[in-house]
């Protein structure tokens, strides 16, 4: 039964790893760059969580109204102002510019917020909890789980139904055709930024109310999130949420081995996969 | 003296230090089929680029309709009414033939073409609308790429080699319903290696060699040894 646990618990938390992945894998797959400062970013939308729930008494979930919209047009304004400058044949500057933007929004954040350890109240939602059958399950992590779920439902809906979601496609598979057909580039990166942002920004509240953060734990984040993308498959959203599952689980049996090995755990699952299938799980992308 | 609707002058191109036009002069007439032959690297699907905007040019070097669209970006001079059947169809493998279409008609233009108009004209794409592009044959991709541009309601198509890769029997069914294509008041500029099929749908005809206007002329008055003097550029 304890092992039972272990698995529906890192199942769940998979949830939350698949939610910090899936902005990365969107935003991958329109236009191959590959954000170091995706962690940071889910980091900036807890502490704008903070920051809503602090000034206005909202309960964080309810936050989200405000703090979705805010990623958002920051994403897009970022895409316009900073990321679409380099983007080009050479894969390099979009890394080192999302690394020192990352550097940027760590420094940012403490001077703004310091070094204390923050975390949200969203109050009896924090310890609810569900039985079934014979396994306890919290409320938050189950709600996490379902938000995962809709969320990934919901980006594959925009990607395979939607005129945006064709032009998403469009643009990622020929860059010069998709401009033939109307389509600015510049703009379509724009949104998907912007989506991809929004999406961050629940990410970042889920985080703020499961656990406390400090601006320091971007780093993480990006880890697991590449992790789940890289176990899914690149630019396959399902493939996401199955490799942030995996991610999840392998931690939290990890964890009922041994305390210490949790994060180890989660590195060995994704190794392996790595080292057995170097495309993921479900790759949509070829290599 | 019918309405210019493309006109350019002295157009240069360059890729980096290698300059690909030499001062290229042209014009398109409303409803006209201008062909534009010449051999590999003479220029032609340069031209193609310069007009649609994917190669920026200086200013005042392509007027369309009156308008300098020199320095517009591709998808600004794609909503302006001009469209392109590019070499080697590019078809959006992740997009299905169907919205390999609707892509095409993003642009919002008003017109007679549509998915149904399409449709009718290439009734195996309908058979095929939900497979991915990809699985089409060659002769089919062609068509979709053909229907994409048409979808965007363009006053001036512009079609760059479309018979190149394709087998013998299918460029003549593609060149069958090019009159049926053009007929409705688009103006059209046809690239081509296959000089015989450039000339039987155009009005005039232009050759490139090596970035420069060789030869231009109607259609049918142009001799057999004018054009392989302009093509070759044997004395």
């Amino acid at each position: 039964m304890e092992w039972m646990n272990a698995i529906v618990q890192g199942t769940l938390l998979g949830g939350l790893y698949a939610l910090f992945a899936a902005g990365l894998s969107l935003i991958f797959g329109v236009m191959r760059l590959v954000n170091i400062a995706h962690g940071d970013l889910i980091v900036l939308g807890a502490y704008l969580g903070l920051s809503v729930t602090m000034a206005t008494g909202l309960h964080p979930l309810v936050a989200l109204v405000l703090v979705v919209p805010a990623m958002s047009l920051i994403g897009y304004a970022l895409q316009r102002g900073l990321l679409n400058q380099t983007l080009g044949d050479d894969i390099l500057p979009p890394l080192l510019v999302t690394f020192g933007l990352s550097v940027i929004l760590q420094n940012g954040l403490l001077e703004i917020y310091t070094a204390d350890p923050q975390k949200m109240d969203a109050g009896a939602l924090e310890i609810a909890s569900l039985p079934v059958g014979g396994l306890s399950l919290g409320v938050l992590p189950v709600l996490t789980f379902f938000v995962a779920v809709v969320v990934i439902g919901g980006l594959q809906w925009t990607f395979y139904k939607t005129a945006l979601g064709r032009a998403f496609r469009a643009v990622s598979d020929n860059q010069d055709i998709a401009q033939l057909m109307g389509l600015n580039r510049r703009h379509i990166f724009g949104l998907a930024m912007a989506l991809a942002l929004g999406v961050t920004a629940i990410a970042g509240i889920l985080l703020g109310i499961r656990t406390s953060f400090d601006p320091s734990i971007g780093g993480g984040r990006l880890i697991f999130g590449f992790e789940a993308v890289i176990i899914g498959g690149l630019g396959n959203l399902w493939g996401t949420l199955v490799g942030g599952v995996i991610l999840g689980v392998a931690q939290t049996v990890g964890a009922k081995i041994d305390p210490g090995w949790q994060l180890l755990a989660g590195h060995i699952a994704f190794l392996v996969i790595l080292a057995v299938r170097p495309n993921g799980l479900f790759p949509r992308i070829a290599a | 003296m019918p309405e210019t609707i493309l006109e350019i002058r002295k157009l240069d191109a360059h890729y980096g230090d290698f300059q690909a036009l030499y001062g290229v002069d042209m014009a398109v007439a409303k409803g006209e089929v201008l062909a534009i032959i010449g051999a590999n690297g003479a220029g032609k699907t340069t031209l193609m680029r310069s007009i649609t905007g994917l190669l920026t040019n200086g200013p005042g070097q392509i007027q369309y309709r009156g308008k300098d669209i020199s320095t517009l970006r591709a998808d600004q001079v794609a909503s302006l009414g001009l469209a392109m059947v590019p070499e080697g169809r590019q078809l959006f493998p992740s997009l299905s033939v169907k919205e390999n279409l609707m892509i095409g008609g993003q642009v919002g233009r008003k017109g007679p073409w549509d998915l149904a108009a399409v449709y009718r004209m290439f009734p195996i794409l309908h058979e095929r609308k939900d497979q991915a592009s990809t699985s089409l044959s060659g002769g089919q991709q062609q068509m979709v790429a053909i229907g994409r541009a048409l979808m965007a309601n363009p006053d001036l198509i512009l079609f760059d080699e479309i018979s190149l890769g394709l087998a013998p029997i299918i460029i003549k069914d593609i060149y069958d319903a090019l009159p049926d294509i053009i007929g409705e008041g688009m103006s059209a500029l046809i690239v081509e290696q296959d000089i015989t099929k450039a000339l039987s749908v155009s009005n005039r005809v232009c050759c490139l060699q090596e970035g420069r206007v060789s030869l231009e002329g109607d259609a049918d008055k142009v001799s057999r040894e004018e054009i392989s003097r302009a093509y070759f550029g044997i004395e």
